[in-house]
């Protein structure tokens, strides 16, 4: 590469990057600024709007029920899915095909056109099973699928599922064991991402809630902002900060497998 | 298996309500009259105004996004800047709702951060008292906030398998710069930035939060119209046309999302 072309795509990722920067950042940054104003624009800053969270029992509840959801959700999905595409890899490969059909069909079924069909489905759920809010964790399981099974699957096609489960089996394990002793522990870091994409969609998820009338936190912020606007902005802010922590620790989660792997291959 | 039990009742069961409503009367007898009654200029509206928000946001996100990729390829690929963009990228691509709306709000509305900024320097971003935020511009450029992220993790893959040979190989035959990008680098990577700003399209025009977030009254783009249809509490509701428009959403979306596919797969071709 020569000299003029390395000092030309110097300057031109900078100013991407800082003009990049920019747009991304000013707008959380001014949520930061606009949650620790003070009741007029010449009032010293203060940290009020967010101590005030925790006095609002609407939004503490919400924060509540939106952690359970989301850890009822990972829980949920690992239930139902894991042992399927176990089973699936090593008896009936002949399914894959549907199974992955099934699991990015909510990638073209728009939220909104999904909960209009959910809409008939939780009358009838809360007249007859319970009107618990926990009760959406059943919907937000179908929205988590296509995210949970494309990790999940790459987990599974790095580790040799067959020899293990035939070693474990001939060893006089069941099917229990080995779930819980071999697959599980194999593909922990796969298991774990999917568990965090997982809690930062159901953190994150409004649709479903508004329109099936449950207060979870999403709706909970949007409610208050009508009461408090600075309150409603510091606990969006937490949320994302929260959801952020999570995905951070979710990019260096599995990083030294991949390099053992490479390590192995060379 | 429980699997299958739990997809059925959850997943394909919602979406036969959904196609069989569509085609229900009031009363329950066959119709087609919930698509024909999409036929009103508020509805007809709410379409076109979706596809023109969602379009512009696409393109936007789509060149923007692209030369981010580009500024984050031409780098150390196991550097902490690259590992930073993609994480944030994430992130950021999940970004909608309630909290963008907030962000934008914090940001531009009247007593935001940079409108005030600017007002001290003498510039107002709102001549004439027009707010543009709680518009059709003003949802394009929050929509282009989450659309960017999306579009450097789509489009990053297409860019890794650039290989840097090609160029090299242009060089070496007297091709300039613009060589290299006119005939080589931009015909291969063509096919999979249509299909990237395709599912960029088809991202802008399912999103529904955000919208509710910013504007929360009025049906302006089909998620709201839906909404507003579902939960009207004046008596008004009328599920059939929901489900009408649902329905058209899914077709329009599925449509795009077969086009981003194949084109995929053309791309596929030479970037692996």
């Amino acid at each position: 590469m020569n000299r003029a072309r390395r000092f030309r795509l110097g300057v031109f990722r900078v100013t991407v990057f800082l003009v990049m920067g920019a747009f991304f950042l000013i707008p959380i940054g001014a949520m930061v600024e606009f949650s620790t104003r003070g009741n007029s624009l010449t009032a010293p800053r203060t940290l009020q709007t967010w101590a005030d969270i925790i006095k609002v029992p609407d939004l503490v509840q919400a924060i509540t029920v939106s952690l359970e959801l989301a850890a009822i959700t990972s829980v949920g999905m690992l239930v139902l899915l894991l042992p399927t595409m176990v089973w699936v890899r090593l008896r009936l490969p002949g399914l894959t095909r549907i199974i992955e059909f099934i699991c990015l069909l909510p990638l073209t079924v728009p939220a909104i056109a999904l909960v209009v069909g959910m809409v008939p489905l939780y009358r009838w759920i809360k007249i007859n099973v319970s009107d618990s809010i926990l009760m959406l964790a059943f919907a937000y399981l179908v929205l988590v699928l296509p995210y949970t099974y494309r990790t999940l699957d790459a987990g599974l096609a790095s580790i040799d599922l067959k020899t293990l489960s035939e070693a474990a089996r001939s060893l006089g394990a069941g099917w229990g064991t080995v779930m819980l002793r071999v697959v599980v522990p194999n593909m922990s870091g796969a298991i774990l991402n999917a568990c965090l994409l997982s809690v930062a969609l159901v953190l994150g998820e409004f649709t479903f809630a508004n329109l099936l009338l449950y207060e979870n936190l999403q709706v909970a912020i949007l409610y208050q902002s009508f009461v408090s606007a600075g309150t409603s902005i510091a606990v969006a802010v937490a949320a994302l900060l929260f959801a952020f922590v999570l995905l951070l620790i979710l990019s260096f989660v599995g990083r030294p497998r991949a390099r053992m792997a490479r390590a192995e291959e060379a | 298996m429980p699997f299958f039990a739990y997809v059925s009742l959850f997943l394909l069961l919602p979406t036969v309500l959904i196609a069989a409503g569509s085609f229900a009367a009031k009363d329950g007898s066959l119709t087609i009259s919930n698509f024909t009654s999409i036929n009103q200029p508020f509805l007809v509206k709410s379409f076109v105004n979706g596809a023109v928000v969602s379009l512009v946001s696409a393109l936007a996100g789509g060149f923007a996004g692209a030369l981010l990729a580009y500024a984050v390829v031409t780098g150390n690929p196991r550097g902490l800047l690259r590992r930073a963009v993609t994480s944030a990228s994430g992130v950021l691509a999940q970004f909608g709702g309630v909290t963008l709306a907030f962000a934008f709000l914090a940001t531009l509305s009247t007593t935001g951060f940079v409108t005030i900024l600017l007002q001290q320097h003498g510039i107002n971003i709102f001549p004439n008292g027009k707010v543009w935020l709680y518009e059709l511009s003003g949802l394009t450029l929050l929509y282009v906030y989450f659309q960017i992220p999306l579009m450097v993790l789509v489009f990053l893959p297409a860019l890794d398998g650039i290989r840097p040979q090609w160029r090299e190989a242009t060089e070496s035959l007297g091709g300039t710069s613009w060589h290299y990008w006119r005939y080589v680098a931009g015909p291969l990577l063509a096919p999979s930035f249509l299909g990237c700003t395709l599912l960029l399209f088809a991202n802008a025009f399912s999103a529904y939060a955000t919208a509710q977030a910013l504007i929360s009254q009025g049906s302006l783009i089909v998620p709201l119209a839906i909404s507003n249809l579902l939960t009207s509490e004046t008596g008004r509701a009328q599920p059939g046309l929901a489900k009408a428009l649902a329905v058209s959403m899914i077709l329009i979306v599925t449509i795009v999302t077969v086009l981003y596919a194949v084109l995929q797969q053309r791309s596929g071709r030479w970037l692996r």
